[in-house]
């Protein structure tokens, strides 16, 4: 009796224990998957207020540096509400570009699913509320690569 | 009413450039107004653009990118005369959309 209660019990256990793995996977693992296919808005990216928590909720992961990542952003941007910011990369198989300015108050401003076929160079006009690092963040071969710059801002772009 | 969307699509070496500006005023829900209330966010938060119902590009946009949105890039294929469909919708629920014609 004893051992069958103690199997039983172990049974619901392991049960738990899936049912638990599983729904750990849903969090961790929908949210990237859901980013990379690019259907779903990613609300919680957009919400993050540093830019590690804000890629790690995109992409559930962290980049390395790349220098085969060229980010060209201005060294002074006079208007904070306007900073022309563009990336291109020599990497193969990009799937996904995001831009990131690590000072703002939502430090995700952008990120681009790239589909195979097109090229993987794109220029957008962002907001800086100060003198920040803009990070882009390339997704390649399913790994990711980062590039960063300190632009300094004169005058800030989002009300500051 | 006139398009929200301004496209210029043009082919070159079998790679089609594309350049978009969208009016739209991208609040970013951080920004006072003149007295001092917050403006509510307002901002465009998917944009995409297709070619014979495939997606070429695909953007999620947050309030950090600057009113009357800006976007260049460019892919491969795409012919003089094919219909370039660019389609936006912002966090109020708000949409538009195009077709450009590629030149």
């Amino acid at each position: 009796m004893t051992t069958n209660n103690h199997q039983f019990s172990r049974r619901l256990i392991l049960q738990g224990a899936g049912a638990v793995a599983l729904i750990g996977l849903g969090n961790f693992g929908l949210a990237p998957a859901l980013a990379a296919a690019n259907d779903k808005y990613p609300e919680e990216a957009f919400k993050a207020k540093n830019e590690a928590d804000a890629i790690k909720a995109l992409y559930g992961k962290a980049p390395e540096a790349s220098d085969k990542v060229k980010l060209d952003a201005p060294e002074i941007a006079e208007n904070g509400a306007v900073v022309p910011v563009s990336v291109s990369t020599s990497l193969s198989d990009v799937t996904s570009i995001s831009f990131l300015v690590a000072e703002n108050p939502v430090a995700l401003v952008a990120s681009y699913k790239i589909p195979a076929g097109t090229m993987p160079a794109i220029a957008n006009r962002i907001k800086m509320a100060k003198t920040s690092n803009v990070i882009v963040v390339v997704e390649a071969g399913g790994k990711l690569y980062s590039a960063a710059k300190e632009v300094k801002v004169t005058v800030g772009g989002c009300g500051g | 009413m006139a398009s929200t969307i301004r496209v210029r699509a043009t082919s070159k070496d079998d790679i089609t450039e594309v350049q978009a500006l969208i009016q739209h005023p991208m609040d970013s829900g951080f920004v006072k107004d003149s007295k001092g209330e917050i403006i509510p966010p307002h901002f465009i938060q998917k944009l995409t653009f297709e070619l014979d119902g495939k997606t070429v590009f695909a953007a999620d946009w947050g309030g950090g990118i600057s009113k009357d949105p800006y976007i260049k890039f460019s892919f491969k294929g795409g012919k003089k005369g094919d219909e370039l469909k660019v389609s936006w919708s912002d966090n109020k629920g708000a949409s538009d959309q195009t077709t450009a014609k590629i030149g």
